[in-house]
């Protein structure tokens, strides 16, 4: 039974390609995979429109989307139809071939990224041995896209807005890529699916081995948090769009399909990254304790990603936008100093694994835990000091 | 010869030679780029995964971007009625013969058209990239980290304002 269920997918795309004629079976096992993977993800993007919509409006003490269908259920639908119907204006002065071609080329490396992602026991489009290579690599075109999109608008906003995408891609792509060593480092391999495979097992008997249990893991995790969040251009990091003094960056020429395309090549990119973390720290399509282990594997994968969009919702409905100048500053002398030592702990975790005395376990873990917390804690005071803002100190008034 | 790396060869051709035809300096960069994604795809058709995605990270990703702020920067990139001719042109072709011959050569002399049994599985994992240049190629891994810090402080001493120099609000 639990075969039938964890292999549902694998299976009915094993059935359809057997009942295809010898010679096209080459050709539509990729295509299949790729429509699977097309499908699943525009929808998702859909719905999530919704749930940010209706999320963002609860946040701000408002009703959110509620006329088209019940409870605004068919809000996705109506704005698909806007999008598709509206006019498509390109400014006269612009670059009229760049202009056409940057929404292709920014969703198009945006989905190869998914190729490599395993979303299930057996679920991977391709198994490279350099998948996260792959992932990252296809991630850079993205910033190719982006300058083409602002440079040939041929307006000022569009051009000021890209540059500030590329700074800011450029710089977090640097935390973000040191943050997943670590893990590659323990694991001895870049292909992900070997990375998911060196998380099965459980501490104790119940508790998944995954990396982010680990003090080096957790840290790493978490910086890879807020530059995917950088890297995917969603708020408290949403400066290139920053509408209150560039309009909407790189988008502002754009309007109609075109500007949708930018819109879910976003959100792709959004649930990309989001997949690689949930690969990376927290055990792919394991479930996270002994006893569920029963719930099929895409399942797990799939409440994983959900809770990653709700968290990012949260996160855009909670936290103010952040400053130009701190941007830059955060990512090179704050998150790049730490990512870098945290390798160093990475390192130190991996030699200590045959400790055996007593009380090596809790030790090795709250030595380690230290290595990280000291280092961040001055790092931050230095950083604080001498910008004049802190040490912050609170007290209570009674 | 098979269908994927002839179409590969042609992309890359195609996009050296609008780099080098093109008016437009962005125009230029940009089918750089492009010439630089067939490359990647050559060496993907090869095996070598390795030197394919990091050719697509590092030079789509990062030498693209930075020749294309180069340009932005430096001179405005719709220079009317210029043509894309070098004056003295004939310092120019034998630069050009020279460097071919000298990239024909090296490639004559490789193992590769030597003896093409020789290298008939070349696709290493990653794993073999990653012990070699830890054990055999480490020397040439640190001299090459070393002249990249050297040229990484060489920028910033170059961006770093003087200490006489006003500072801009």
């Amino acid at each position: 039974m639990f075969e039938l269920f964890d292999q549902l997918f694998v299976n009915l795309k094993h059935a359809v390609v057997g009942a295809l004629p010898e010679g096209w079976r080459g050709l539509a096992s990729p295509l299949i995979s790729a429509a699977a993977i097309l499908g699943v993800f525009a929808s998702l993007f859909a719905l999530t429109v919704l749930v940010e919509r209706k999320g963002l409006g609860r946040i701000q003490n408002r009703p959110g989307p509620n006329r088209v269908g019940p409870a605004g259920l068919l809000q996705p639908l109506a704005d698909f139809i806007k999008a598709l119907t509206k006019e498509d204006i390109v400014p006269v002065s612009a670059d009229k071939v760049l202009h056409f071609l940057a929404p292709v080329v920014m969703l198009a490396p945006v989905l190869l990224a998914y190729a490599v992602l395993p979303f299930g026991r057996n679920m991977v489009a391709v198994d490279f041995d350099a998948g996260l290579l792959f992932f990252f690599a296809a991630g850079a075109c993205v910033e190719l896209a982006v300058f083409m999109a602002g440079w040939s608008s041929h307006n000022k906003f569009s051009l000021l807005g890209a540059m500030r995408a590329i700074a800011q891609m450029i710089s977090y792509e640097l935390p973000l890529i040191l943050a997943t060593l670590g893990v590659v480092m323990l694991v001895g391999s870049l292909s992900l699916e070997d990375i998911v495979d060196s998380q099965a097992g459980h501490h104790w008997g119940w508790l998944a081995r995954w990396w982010v249990f680990t003090p080096w893991g957790l840290a790493a995790f978490v910086i890879f948090l807020i530059a995917a969040t950088a890297e995917s251009n969603r708020a408290p990091f949403d400066l290139p769009e920053g509408e209150a003094e560039l309009v909407a960056g790189h988008l502002v020429e754009y309007s109609g399909f075109k500007y949708a395309i930018f819109f879910i090549a976003e959100y792709l990119g959004l649930f990309a990254v989001s997949a690689l973390a949930i690969t990376l720290f927290l055990g792919g399509w394991h479930a996270p304790v002994a006893g569920l282990d029963w719930l099929p594997s895409w399942f797990w994968f799939g409440v994983k990603l959900a809770g990653f969009i709700v968290f990012f919702i949260w996160v855009r409905g909670t936290l103010p936008r952040v400053r130009v100048d701190h941007l830059m500053g955060f990512a090179w002398k704050f998150l790049l100093p730490l990512v870098l030592w945290n390798l160093v702990v990475a390192a130190v975790w991996w030699y200590s694994r045959g400790w055996a005395f007593a009380g090596a376990g809790i030790l090795r873990w709250v030595g380690c835990a230290a290595m990280i917390l000291i280092p961040y804690s001055l790092l931050g005071r230095a950083l604080y000091t001498r910008h004049g803002l802190g040490p912050r100190t609170y007290r209570l008034v009674a | 010869m098979n269908t994927a790396l002839l179409i590969f060869a042609t992309i890359t051709l195609a996009g050296a030679a609008a780099a080098m035809t093109l008016r437009n300096l962005i125009h230029c960069a940009l089918a750089g780029a492009v010439a630089f994604l067939g490359l990647a795809g050559l060496f993907l058709g090869l095996g070598a995964e390795f030197v394919a995605f990091g050719q697509v990270l590092v030079y789509v990703g990062a030498v693209a971007i930075l020749i294309v702020i180069a340009v932005l920067l430096t001179r405005p990139a719709r220079v009317a009625g210029e043509s894309p001719r070098v004056e003295p042109w004939l310092p120019g072709v034998g630069i050009g013969v020279l460097v071919t011959g000298a990239l024909v050569a090296m490639v004559k002399a490789s193992l590769v058209a030597r003896s093409p049994e020789a290298v008939s599985s070349p696709a290493a994992p990653v794993k073999a990239i990653g012990e070699r240049l830890m054990t055999t190629y480490v020397l040439p891994l640190e001299v090459l980290g070393l002249l990249l810090t050297a040229a990484l402080i060489g920028a910033v001493l170059l961006a770093l304002r003087d200490p006489g120099e006003a500072r801009r609000p």
